[in-house]
């Protein structure tokens, strides 16, 4: 089988985190590696330049790993665990501007078809140029 | 209603909706799933006046809000577009039956 371009969910909340990946997996299917997280150690709300690094991990792929997130901290975070990648891995990782769910379940329909990371990306930023 | 013609360099369908809440969130992401299986341009409609979209757009064929009972129109261009319209109008006539990838 292809591979396909992997996605990674980081919101505030855990639940909304888990909640999201579960959409994408019942929507779209098994064949795209979803991984998600979101929520500090405590149990609160917040994200975790670390977690987001372990996610990216899990959802790795060759094709690459499209990063879908919420609000403010999510996307700095994100692009901070981006940057903490090796130079070769960190070129094929995008963090999305887009709708955190329905950015979620448009990418990974998109990567499902066997699509490059830069297609997947444009999918899911069709929602934010409309 | 099942319907295919080939109409020039197109192959065309007609098929009912038959989804009790129409073209949803997840009808439209495996129509669209199955549309990018195939070497052909497709495009759908939900009615003969609307525009024709790009079946393969997922974006697109959650926009169209279809209602229950509404004919999709399907044309396609290419190789294997015979084969596109046929499971094109499977997928919609058994109602997005839950398939293996």
């Amino acid at each position: 089988m292809n591979d396909t371009v992997g996605i990674v969910i980081v919101s505030h909340s855990g639940d909304i985190a888990k909640g999201t990946a579960d959409m994408v997996r019942q929507m779209v299917g098994s064949e795209v590696k979803v991984s998600f997280c979101g929520g500090n150690p405590d149990g609160g709300l917040g994200t975790n330049v670390s977690l987001i690094i372990d996610a990216i991990n899990d959802a790795w792929s060759s094709k690459g790993v499209a990063i879908l997130v919420d609000l403010g901290g999510a996307e700095t975070n994100s692009e901070m665990a981006v940057e903490m990648l090796e130079p070769e891995r960190r070129k094929l990782v995008v963090v999305c501007n887009a709708p955190i769910v329905e950015g979620a379940v448009m990418a990974a329909t998109e990567a499902a078809g066997g699509s490059s990371l830069e297609q997947v990306r444009a999918v899911a930023e069709e929602l934010t140029a409309g | 209603m099942l319907e295919t013609s080939a109409n020039g360099p197109f192959v065309t369908g007609k098929v009912a909706l038959v989804h009790a809440v129409g073209m949803h969130a997840r009808p439209a992401v495996k129509l669209t799933k199955l549309a990018k299986r195939f070497q052909a341009q497709i495009s759908i409609r939900a009615s003969e006046t609307a525009d024709w979209i790009n079946a393969k757009s997922v974006a697109k064929v959650m926009a169209l809000r279809a209602p229950p009972n509404s004919t999709i129109e399907i044309k396609a261009f290419g190789e294997d577009a015979d084969a596109a319209v046929a499971a094109l109008i499977d997928l919609v006539s058994a109602d997005f039956p839950d398939r293996d990838p």
